[in-house]
């Protein structure tokens, strides 16, 4: 057993000519999160795609358990407990939260011992009692899941991920879309999943939420890595500082300071 | 009709377990819920408009025409058989749309296989049987094919299908004229009388024992030489409820009629979630293919003939039924119980018409009137499902 659950060591990503990700570092320690920060156009996307088994690095390793692994679809990264929980979330609006919360992976049972059945009863439980325990109370869960709010959402197809046996959770920016108090309650389920010792990766670019929960800090820019920084050796606003540029910030503070009306 | 209604209860969302079941102590904890009564929840489901289009279109013609024999027992018979056929092509069109996708190909399919079925009996001299196989073999194998180009090129099925059907109205044309130099192949009825297969499956009634004994109780109306005046069910109409019955139940309670939601409500959803979409696609456009498949074999035994317009304009016929049945064109919505009655409002008005005094040109007016008005009504459905209630 290693110590890191998850790594890429020095992976790149080339589409054609362009270099989307240069010698990427990051490991991942089992029951921590660890944020991913960067703005538009960092790469984030490339690499969750590359953590999420959709692309193959072009060069670097990824390692799983210490093992250097291919997944060749994400259905691959998943058998081995690498869940990703993407934006637009995989949930079908107009299907039923029970429905929704199985679909792919649906309970089976024998109807009159012959006829192989949806167990829609037991989805139904157990989609309503999983919420639950992240601290939605669905009020029937044969609704539409049209009718859940966008922080509702995210915690079902988080909570989902989790009861399919994720170890590893990469969420790409789950607040990127919520109002404040609802990405106050994602941040929650995120703090809850780590009490549980699952492994979080937390894409974000918002350093306001995502220090609060981090554990530790990987910076991207440009498709390069600015280091990981564990949360006692940086602050809050030094992670603002890289993550702006650093210098480019200073000089965009003072411009902004001298601005009268 | 029985299973029908057992399976009303099922497609898209489920009532949930009766308050009894449940002995969670979790399930009671949001005060916010209020109690929805059955009547509410019937209202939300995909085929209401249906059903109660159906009751109101049966309450007009009882009115109407009540006295007319359009309710005697041959009357039935005679709407019912319309209703079934439509309905057999109903099933298949609905369940491509709940999947996300159209085929606008399923008349001229009807037409294509039964030239298929046709000219080789007749021509060729093959069994029935054998030419009955071939062309189911033949249609499924175009089903097939659409639902393939349609998955590879991502084009709109609606394009795609759009092409088939005049491939394959262009084909049973020119076909027909190659081989048989005519456009109506006939003589087929005998044949069908005689063939294992097709008697056995697709010409004729079932039940001929139950109404030749309730003709000889007295309690349905009988010939002169003492046989029943309506012998049976036909088997159109037989095929038609088994058929609704399964799909029904495949749509609403197995794994494949889950993915069919889900790939027809977001397919990229229920592709990251493991769902074989392409799988799923293409097997109902093959389903679909089969439906137009088995309407031309029964038309092809029960009228002995086989014509190159056969089919015209059946396929947005069974979309209309699909639609009124509560369908969305968006797909990832809709229901089996939904387009058969559907089905059975066509088949009702369809035939009903001529019992009244309304000329039966106003059929197709009615038909225009009533998908609006059930589009509009499906509408207002979704908005509710997808809102907080």
């Amino acid at each position: 057993m290693s110590e890191h659950i998850l790594a890429l060591e020095n992976v790149s990503k080339r589409f054609g000519s362009v270099l989307a990700l240069q010698n990427i570092t990051m490991r991942l320690r089992e029951g921590e999160v660890h944020c991913l920060l960067g703005d538009n156009g960092a790469g984030k996307s490339t690499l969750i795609k590359t953590l999420a088994g959709v692309h193959k690095p072009t060069d670097g390793q990824y390692l799983v358990d210490g093992k250097p692994v291919v997944f060749n679809s994400p259905s691959e990264a998943l058998d081995m407990g690498v869940a990703t929980v993407y934006q637009d979330l995989a949930l079908v609006p107009l299907l039923s939260v029970a429905r929704n919360f199985f679909m792919g992976r649906e309970p089976m049972k024998k109807l009159l011992g012959l006829v192989p059945v949806m167990d829609i009863d037991y989805a139904a439980e157990t989609a309503r009692d999983k919420l639950a325990e992240m601290g939605i109370m669905v009020r029937d869960p044969h609704q539409a899941i049209g009718t859940m709010s966008g922080g509702e959402k995210q915690c079902l197809a988080i909570a989902r991920a989790i009861h399919f046996g994720a170890r590893v959770l990469i969420l790409d920016e789950p607040t990127a879309a919520l109002g404040v108090k609802q990405s106050f309650n994602v941040l929650k389920l995120i703090y809850k999943a780590r009490e549980r010792g699952i492994s979080v990766i937390f894409i974000t670019h918002n350093v306001h939420h995502a220090y609060p929960v981090g554990d530790s800090f990987t910076l991207l820019n440009r498709g390069k890595s600015l280091g990981t920084f564990t949360k006692d050796t940086v602050s809050k606003d030094a992670l603002l500082d890289m993550m702006a540029g650093g210098a480019e910030m200073q000089t965009l503070m003072s411009e902004l300071d001298g601005v009268t009306i | 009709m029985t299973a029908l209604k057992s399976s009303l209860a099922s497609p898209g969302m489920n009532p949930p377990p009766p308050p009894g079941a449940s002995s969670k102590p979790v399930a009671a904890a949001d005060e916010r819920v209020g109690t929805t009564s059955w009547v509410k929840r019937f209202f939300g489901r995909p085929e209401f408009a249906s059903i109660s289009g159906a009751v109101l279109v049966f309450a007009f013609f009882v009115i109407t025409a009540g006295d007319s024999g359009m309710f005697n027992l041959d009357g039935v018979v005679n709407w019912m058989q319309v209703a079934s056929y439509l309905g057999i092509i109903a099933i298949g069109a609905c369940l491509l749309m709940i999947a996300g996708e159209f085929d606008l190909s399923i008349g001229s399919m009807i037409g294509f296989a039964g030239m298929m079925i046709a000219i080789p009996t007749i021509y060729f001299h093959w069994p029935l049987w054998a030419a009955i196989v071939f062309a189911f073999a033949g249609s499924m194998a175009l089903g097939w094919l659409n639902g393939y180009i349609v998955i590879k090129t991502r084009l709109p099925s609606f394009i795609v299908t759009l092409a088939f059907l005049f491939i394959l109205r262009g084909l049973t044309l020119a076909l027909s004229i190659m081989f048989a130099n005519r456009t109506i192949v006939s003589g087929v009825g005998d044949l069908a009388a005689q063939d294992w297969l097709a008697s056995l499956l697709f010409h004729g009634n079932v039940a001929t024992g139950l109404f030749q004994w309730m003709g000889a109780h007295g309690w349905i109306a009988v010939l002169d030489d003492g046989s029943p005046l309506v012998k049976g069910v036909p088997k159109v109409i037989a095929w038609w409820l088994v058929l609704a019955a399964g799909a029904a139940f495949v749509l609403s309670r197995t794994r494949f009629g889950n993915w069919m939601f889900a790939v027809g409500g977001d397919a990229n959803a229920a592709k990251n979630v493991g769902v074989p979409v392409r799988k799923v696609k293409i097997s109902l456009f093959v389903f679909t293919a089969f439906c137009a498949c088995l309407f031309a074999t029964l038309q092809v035994c029960d009228v002995g003939s086989a014509a190159a317009d056969r089919g015209m304009q059946k396929e947005f016929e069974a979309i209309i039924a699909a639609v009124i049945g509560g369908a969305l064109l968006t797909g990832g919505y809709g229901s089996v119980v939904g387009a058969c009655f559907g089905a059975l409002i066509f088949g009702v008005v369809q035939i009903g018409i001529t019992y009244t005094n309304i000329n039966s040109d106003w059929f197709r007016v009615f038909l225009g009137v009533m998908l609006l008005i059930a589009v509009l009504f499906n509408n207002f459905v979704r908005s509710r499902v997808t809102e907080a209630r």
